[in-house]
């Protein structure tokens, strides 16, 4: 280290000449705080999305690394948000990313008292089956002698973090199925 | 709102920093109180008497925005002879059927004439109008329990006949007259006597609120579910209208009553309904009784003026957009292939059918009721009688494992090995892994575009559904049974895009479907405002509201220019349902002549030269009517609308203090006691509302309990509400599994007063345990002031505050609130009452095993409880008090 280098890490050089008198900027920065890199700086590119908690609608900025979600934050352009997040909106890159999520299909028959494995498309060919035949055993033509063309055979629940796209298409296949009991979070 | 909706709080702040007035009125302290001027706990459940003395005392002391109130609500128009209110008939209006516990509405009506409902329950007139016309008896009361109240939510109305006014308003049968004599009994004296908030503390609430509610300034009021889960809780919102209108508040900048919901896409999950009782754009469900045909249906559900006259062109819209080529004017575009009810079909009753047997499947869509839903344990007695359940959510919730360790497993009620659920969960995909849309609070529809695929399993719900239609369709094709064709011939080939990840499989484009809510014309091109649909099947349209969302085949709701590069308004994020107006009814925001109300208000006005309406946002007018055009006579639909008329989708084109029709519970709002409450109604002999909606389920898992002065009431002595804080999310399916959030709020707890502490022996930090008829759960003691005792009806009265995010699964466990809660609901629109109950608290843990369930048997034992107990018919008038005789 030459005595130039020596100089310009000491702190107290650095405050008198980097313009950071009180020493609580750059000055204060160790060798090892100073190479650090926010995780987002070599993200390979920024999405476009907005927060799934409340109904405020607060923007976010997911960045994706090696097509793998690394950060969630605010979006400073959003009006609404001006890039802020709560502490649920902060934890949007858990909730998406965390050891919690479930990636499996699980399957627990009649009577048993384990959950067991089951592929994703036979779970959808078993639940298809069930829906035609639930539909079948519950249709009703006439209620009191009124037509009414429906079926009491099943029903849906649906959670108010869907998009409008999807509840879109749940009320317009169970409806096509003549399902009524179609219900939201949004009457609970 | 700063617990629930933080980071919409910072605008409150921005507001407080430029001189702005912060009440927050809850009865517990929370971090919106911290930073109010003023908070004013009161008692849980007694908005509406808190809110009609803020009535009375505009009224008295001639507070009231004279010139709007006149031009814009209906203040002076004429009541028909036969309406008698509740200080006639000791608080129940004209009309009550106490036995079979509903109202007839006619006698509600204007003086000449026949109103249909703004919002509400529109069957009240339709029904008479298929009466008119098929010669049955009216809507009988499956019509009523359809939960017409959010059918035509976005407005309007029909109009027949001729009302008479007075602009003077001094005629006695004046809406204005009513509703001065109505609300002169919600003295300040009885609002310190009901709500338990001293005299001095409310009239500063007033004089704060008054003085800031001119043309000069506005005063807006912002509201959640603390206000909607109640048996009265749709008047709770009315009576904020009233005092609203009366203020002229409404429709200008800095104004409004803002709903706060909850969810990302909750007004849009309402918007485009997964709900029972209507189709896309608050198109009612069709009725058994006045749906036989396409043509009956309308006219007896559409509005003579206002937007709600093209009804007819939004339903054939959306049939073309659901049918395609097979639905045909021969056909009436496929209107039989819809589904009709006949009553109610929300998800209680719906628990009440699977509890009978009828209903054998359920789909929960990132749904968890057996923690989130009031009485939760009624939920899971549900599903642990189909035959199969398909849970989609990111972790295993409570209700994808009640079978295995569900709290009736716990108590013996019931066995793993007995239980014949088939139970499939399938992972969801998170908002990072899909495109779509939320349609958030203020209506603004905002696009979230998909950042990486989901792994493993996880599929988003558009796949789901696409998939599961498409292998629905492969195994009925073919079939020649007519009850299929609805399934065969529905449009259902959107695009797909292949998912490299999963090699073979294809993941639908949400941004097709999207277009297709958007809608287009013959020629495929995409439409721009609803204003272009027809009923002749020329246009498709999924949902006639956001109509212009896709407009130009741009999406619209992705637009992001930053909001510094925009006015205040920034209409160019995201797009706004309807038309991208960002301030609703905001023709009020001028004077009748067109002119600002004041330079400092001024939002849109009339611009003489140009001849247009001009200023900061799209107008929600016909944006060429003068303002002082009139209507031809025989003018209807939206042509019918003068240019005063600023509620374009009312029925008179007025804002309604009065609600001639459209509401199951009453033409204005009165209080009621919650139906349970350690306190008898000091309002009205009636005690609770007469009509609230508690027959339906009658189990022994949901029993109620005596109130107020009745014999074993007394047992539960403490008022009970619950919330939300900060950092945890509903009922926890998004929180209670995050570390960091779980850290921050780590147990189930419950805020008692150090008064109550000491009363019952409670120790900060220790436990306690909750009881109610329903259940008994467990939670930490945290002793506080937030949540202080009041002096209600000459006593001291204690609450007790539960959050509602904790349940046996996750990182963080606890009780769950909801175990504690009922099926009673709101009339209109059957909510149920989750945030006033009575209860008892006691210290130390809940029982385990089967001695939970001899607790509360105990309690029971001691209160009297039986299966009658509170459920008497309302009596109503002189001849006794419901809920008198309640054991």
């Amino acid at each position: 280290m030459g005595v130039k280098s020596w100089m310009e890490s000491w702190p107290v050089y650095r405050q008198w000449a980097d313009g950071d008198p009180l020493g609580r900027g750059s000055a204060a920065k160790s060798r090892t705080s100073g190479t650090l890199q926010p995780r987002i700086a070599d993200a390979d590119h920024v999405t476009k999305s907005v927060c799934p908690f409340c109904a405020v609608g607060c923007g976010q900025n997911v960045y994706v690394k090696d097509e793998r979600v690394v950060q969630i934050e605010g979006d400073p352009d959003s009006p609404i948000s001006r890039g802020r997040l709560c502490p649920r909106g902060s934890s949007s890159l858990q909730l998406t990313t965390g050891d919690a999520r479930e990636y499996a299909v699980r399957y627990r028959r009649p009577g048993g008292t384990e959950w067991e494995d089951l592929d994703l498309d036979t779970a959808m060919d078993m639940i298809a089956g069930r829906v035609v035949a639930s539909r079948r055993e519950g249709w009703q033509w006439e209620h009191e002698g009124m037509r009414v063309r429906r079926t009491m055979g099943f029903a849906s629940l649906g959670g108010a973090t869907l998009d409008n796209e999807e509840n879109y298409l749940i009320k317009k296949l169970f409806t096509a199925l003549g399902a009524i009991q179609i219900e939201n979070q949004a009457r609970i | 709102m700063a617990e629930c909706h933080p980071v919409g709080f910072q605008w409150v702040m921005e507001a407080k920093a430029r001189g702005a007035t912060v009440i927050h009125v809850d009865p517990r302290f929370t971090r919106t109180s911290a930073l109010a001027d003023l908070h004013v706990p009161l008692r849980a459940g007694t908005d509406i008497a808190f809110l009609g003395g803020i009535i009375n005392h505009v009224l008295e002391n001639e507070r009231y925005f004279h010139d709007y109130v006149v031009a814009y609500t209906n203040a002076s128009t004429l009541v028909g002879e036969d309406f008698v209110d509740t200080e006639d008939l000791d608080g129940v209006f004209s009309g009550l059927d106490p036995e079979e516990r509903h109202y007839d509405f006619s006698t509600w009506q204007y003086e000449g004439g026949e109103v249909q409902a703004a919002s509400g329950a529109r069957y009240q007139v339709a029904g008479e109008r298929v009466e008119g016309k098929d010669g049955s008896d009216g809507p009988r009361s499956g019509v009523r329990e359809a939960a017409r109240g959010e059918a035509h939510g976005s407005g309007g109305a029909g109009i027949t006949g001729d009302f008479e006014t007075d602009e003077t308003l001094q005629h006695p049968r004046t809406v204005f007259q009513i509703l001065k004599r109505h609300f002169s009994r919600y003295t300040p004296e009885m609002v310190a006597e009901t709500c338990g908030v001293p005299m001095e503390t409310f009239l500063r609430v007033c004089e704060l609120l008054e003085e800031n509610s001119t043309p000069e300034r506005t005063s807006a009021f912002v509201y959640s579910v603390g206000w909607t889960h109640h048996t009265v809780g749709v008047q709770y919102v009315r009576t904020a209208s009233i005092l609203q209108a009366l203020l002229g508040n409404i429709g200008r900048p800095g104004g409004g009553i803002l709903a706060l919901r909850g969810h990302a896409s909750i007004q849009g999950s309402t918007d485009i309904p997964t709900l029972f009782n209507i189709l896309p754009g608050y198109i009612p469900m069709l009725h058994a009784e006045s749906s036989t045909d396409l043509q009956t249906y309308v006219a007896a559900e559409k509005a003579e003026k206002g937007y709600w006259a093209e009804l007819g062109s939004y339903l054939v819209s959306l049939l073309k957009a659901w049918w395609g080529p097979a639905a045909t004017a021969e056909n009436e575009y496929c209107f039989d292939y819809l589904p009709r009810l006949t009553g109610s079909h929300s998800s209680f009753e719906t628990v009440m059918a699977q509890l009978e047997g009828e209903c054998k499947g359920y789909f929960l869509l990132g749904e968890n009721p057996a923690v989130g839903s009031a009485n939760a344990k009624m939920q899971r007695l549900g599903m642990a009688n189909l035959d199969w359940l398909v849970v989609r959510d990111f972790s295993l919730i409570e209700s994808a494992t009640w079978w295995k360790d569900g709290p009736e497993i716990e108590t013996g009620e019931m066995r793993t090995e007995d239980i014949g659920t088939e139970v499939f969960f399938l992972p969801a995909a998170a908002h990072t892994e899909k495109d779509g849309s939320f349609t958030n609070t203020q209506r603004l529809l905002q696009w979230h575009h998909q950042a990486v695929e989901p792994a493993g399993d996880a599929r988003s719900d558009l796949w789901f559904l696409f998939h599961l239609g498409r292998k629905i369709r492969e195994r009925l094709a073919g079939s020649t049974d007519e009850r299929d064709r609805p399934i065969l011939d529905l449009t259902w080939d959107y695009p797909t895009k292949p998912m490299p990840s999963h090699p073979g499989d294809d993941e639908p484009e949400a941004e097709a479907v999207l277009a297709e809510i958007n809608g287009w014309d013959g020629h495929g091109t995409p439409l721009s405002s609803y204003q272009q649909l027809r009923a002749d099947g020329s246009t498709a349209c999924g949902c006639w509201i956001y109509c212009g969302t896709y407009a130009d085949g741009v999406n619209q709701a992705a637009r992001r220019k930053p909001g510094t590069e925009q006015d205040w308004v920034a209409k160019e994020w995201g797009w706004a349902w309807p038309a991208n107006r960002r301030i609703l009814y905001n023709r009020a925001s001028a004077a009748p002549d067109g002119t600002p109300w004041s330079e400092r208000k001024a939002y849109l006005w009339w611009d003489a030269d140009e001849k247009k309406w001009v200023g900061h946002d799209v107008p929600d007018f016909s944006p060429t009517k003068a303002p002082d055009h009139v209507p031809p006579e025989d003018a209807t639909g939206v042509a019918a609308l003068s240019g005063t008329d600023a509620f374009i989708m009312q029925a008179d084109g007025k804002a309604w203090l009065y609600v001639p029709a459209g509401l199951t519970d009453g033409p204005l709002p009165a209080h009621y006691e919650s139906q349970e409450s350690p306190v008898d109604n000091p309002l009205y002999r009636q005690q609770r509302n007469p009509v609230r909606q508690i027959e339906p389920v009658v189990h022994p898992a949901d029993r109620f309990q005596p109130s107020g002065d009745e014999p074993g009431a007394q047992v539960f002595p403490y008022a009970l509400t619950t919330y939300r804080i900060a950092e945890h999310h509903t009922a926890g399916g998004m929180s209670r599994w995050s570390p960091y959030l779980s850290e921050l709020a780590p147990t189930m707890f419950c805020e008692v007063a150090p008064e109550l502490a000491r009363e019952r022996g409670l120790e900060h930090g220790g436990w306690a345990h909750v009881v109610t008829a329903r259940n008994v759960i467990e939670a930490r003691v945290m002793v506080t002031d937030r949540m202080p005792s009041l002096r209600v009806a000459g006593r001291v009265l204690h609450q007790v505050g539960l959050p509602y995010h904790w349940g046996p699964n996750g990182l963080v466990t606890g009780d769950a609130a909801n175990e504690l809660t009922s099926l009673v609901m709101d009339p209109n629109v059957h909510i149920m009452e989750t945030k006033a109950l009575a209860c008892d608290i006691r210290p130390g843990r809940r029982p385990r095993g089967p001695d939970r369930l001899a607790l509360v048997a105990d309690y029971h034992r001691r209160a009297g409880i039986t299966e009658r107990t509170g459920l008497d018919p309302a009596v109503g008038g002189a001849a006794g008090k419901d809920g008198k005789d309640g054991t």
